[in-house]
């Protein structure tokens, strides 16, 4: 086993395989993957669905066959990928620990690392229903394993709360497999999932969406038998007498993800509040040298396409980094203003060349608005948009001629009326 | 004339659209940012059709992944489930593989992923 590897992925998941493909594409030779699961791809090949890909390629692809075209691109380029191996630590100057049955436990020096560990499900646990804890109750994603991968029909009548991409997909996926699905429940006044998804697994069957209610109590002994669903207030306090009771086997819960940082913190990386993943500067380096990230590990993102564009970067990013080290940084801080909740890049790199494109969530739905980055009262990039919701990521592109126009730091808001 | 509103799902933009409808086809379309939209509401407001994806039982008692290689008429989608819960291929199965030609009026049943080694 060799012990010395010019850039090294955790993380074979779609954003791990198109950071390695252009780290390659880049001139980088010396390349390791090291994925957890026995097979690449990540989520992706339990997402059995279509959908995927539609900005990238141009045409509706299903998660398996998306994960199967950067699958394809790193076998031909002979990328060396290992599977069943999970990477246990992770050290500021880039020491790798992995383990798997073949070696053992061994570490890896880097000359670089690209972070693409993914994300995974909020449990019920943190979440606080309460009632019983009888069996039927399961994440979306766990759901969709099971219903995808295994052929397993979780339960027959089920009530999903929150509205998240996965959950919507599961709503429908059981349908089609027969199961009745009663109600999906979602505590804020909107959905976060994509809008596609509320019309193609929803409405298409007659599933009904209560927006601003939760579920308020989970009946049953051994099993799920009922649960009981409540309005809440604008405190999202359930409303006393506003209680629908429906019964069911089943409860999924889709409410978010969270980026799989375990290792990053390890690292002593700081992480950015508004994300949960790592600070970066827009080439997708971390505060640690040498060390980037890309994908749901730093963002959660409800479209893959964006992930193999933002790990394309940190590919790149990596590249140059084992070829030529770092230059000299000459760095701002990049913040949300007014109605966003969290910008990506948190810094920019004035010194770095090309154009950056500011990734962001606003805090609410928006109509014939406009999103701008403004920086020492001049405003660099702005940007007329005729709806923007949190559940859709909203971008912004600032010109690499700005750059230098920076003073201070940079703010990304959203403002009401049409803007000029 | 009839009045629908639908969302369009062609694009993750969603654009609220509207169209009126006479004699069951659509005589305006509005709020589409692109020609795409305009297709979209034509079509769903007469014979709404959707890409199945599901996923099959093999013969070896794994799963794999499947589509629909055209959409279906949304109203025959839980018929054509039936069909396709009733096809187990046999031996190595190749993503594009098709599994079950016409399992629906014009579309084949076809593999979105390899059999796993
Ligand atoms: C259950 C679920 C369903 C989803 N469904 C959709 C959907 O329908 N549509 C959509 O657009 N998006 C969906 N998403 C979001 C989806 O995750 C992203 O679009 C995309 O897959 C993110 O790519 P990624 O490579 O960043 O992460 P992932 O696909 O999660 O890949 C991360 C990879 O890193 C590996 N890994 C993690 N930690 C380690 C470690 N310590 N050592 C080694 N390997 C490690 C994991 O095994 C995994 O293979 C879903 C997410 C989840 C959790
Ligand atoms: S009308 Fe065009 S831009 Fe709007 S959702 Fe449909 S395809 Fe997308």
């Amino acid at each position: 086993m060799k012990t010395e590897n010019a850039i090294v992925i955790i993380g074979g998941g779609p954003a791990g395989l198109a950071a390695a493909v252009q780290a390659y594409d880049s001139g980088a030779r010396d390349i390791l993957i090291l994925e957890r699961e026995p097979r690449l791809g990540g989520i992706l090949n339990q997402c059995i669905h279509n959908g995927f890909g539609l900005t990238r390629f141009k045409e509706s692809l299903t998660g398996p066959e998306y994960a199967r075209r950067f699958e394809r691109a790193v076998r031909e380029r002979n990328i060396r990928a290992m599977t069943d191996t999970t990477v246990l630590s992770l050290t500021r100057d880039r020491q790798v620990t992995a383990v798997n049955a073949a070696e053992g436990a061994f570490t890896v020096r880097a000359g670089a690392v690209i972070l693409a560990m993914g994300c995974r499900e909020r449990s019920r646990g943190a979440l606080n229903v309460p009632g019983t804890r009888p069996a039927g109750i399961y994440s979306a994603g766990t759901a969709q394993k099971y219903v995808n991968l295994k052929g397993y029909l979780p339960g027959k009548e089920v009530v999903i709360l929150g509205s998240g991409d996965i959950g919507l997909i599961m709503a429908r996926r059981m349908t089609l497999e027969g199961a009745k699905v009663r109600a999906v429940c979602e505590i804020m006044p909107y959905s976060s999932g994509l809008k596609r998804n509320i019309v193609q697994c929803l409405d298409d069957f007659g599933i009904p969406l209560y927006l601003n209610h939760t579920i308020t109590k989970i009946e049953g002994e051994k099993r799920v038998t009922g649960v009981v669903v409540s309005e809440v207030d604008g405190n999202k306090r359930p409303i006393p007498g506003t209680e629908m009771h429906f019964d069911c086997d089943t409860v999924l819960f889709s409410v978010g993800l969270i980026p799989e940082n375990e290792l990053t913190k390890s690292a002593g990386i700081p992480l950015c509040a508004g994300t949960r993943g790592a600070a970066v500067y827009q080439n997708r380096e971390t505060e640690a040298p040498g060390i980037f990230a890309c994908g749901n590990v730093l963002q959660v993102h409800d479209l893959v396409d964006f992930v193999s564009e933002e790990a394309e970067i940190a590919g790149r990013a990596a590249a140059e980094f084992v070829s030529g080290g770092a230059g000299e940084r000459d760095a701002a801080d990049c913040v949300n203003g007014k109605n966003v909740s969290y910008v990506l890049p948190q810094k920019i790199d004035k010194n770095l060349r090309g154009d950056v494109k500011l990734f962001f969530r606003v805090t609410g739905t928006f109509r014939n608005c406009t999103v701008l980055a403004e920086s020492g009262g001049k405003i660099l990039a702005g940007r007329k948009r005729r709806i923007a919701v949190p559940g859709e990521m909203e971008t912004l592109l600032l010109p690499a001629e700005k750059l230098k126009e920076i003073e201070g730091e940079l703010v990304v808001r959203l403002e009401e009326e049409s803007w000029k | 004339m009839e009045i629908k509103h639908l969302t369009c799902i062609e694009c993750p933009m969603g654009c609220a659209l509207e169209a009126g409808v006479e004699d069951g086809r659509a005589v305006y379309v509005k709020g589409n940012s692109c020609p795409r939209g305009k297709m979209y509401a034509e079509n769903e407001v007469v014979c709404p059709m959707r890409v199945i994806t599901s996923s099959v039982r093999a013969a070896d008692g794994r799963m794999i992944s499947v589509k629909t290689s055209a959409p279906v008429k949304k109203s025959e989608m839980l018929e054509v489930m039936k069909k396709i819960n009733a096809v187990h291929p046999e031996g190595r199965v190749r993503l594009g593989d098709v599994l079950a030609a016409g399992i629906a009026d014009g579309a084949d049943l076809v593999a979105t992923d390899d059999s796993p080694l």
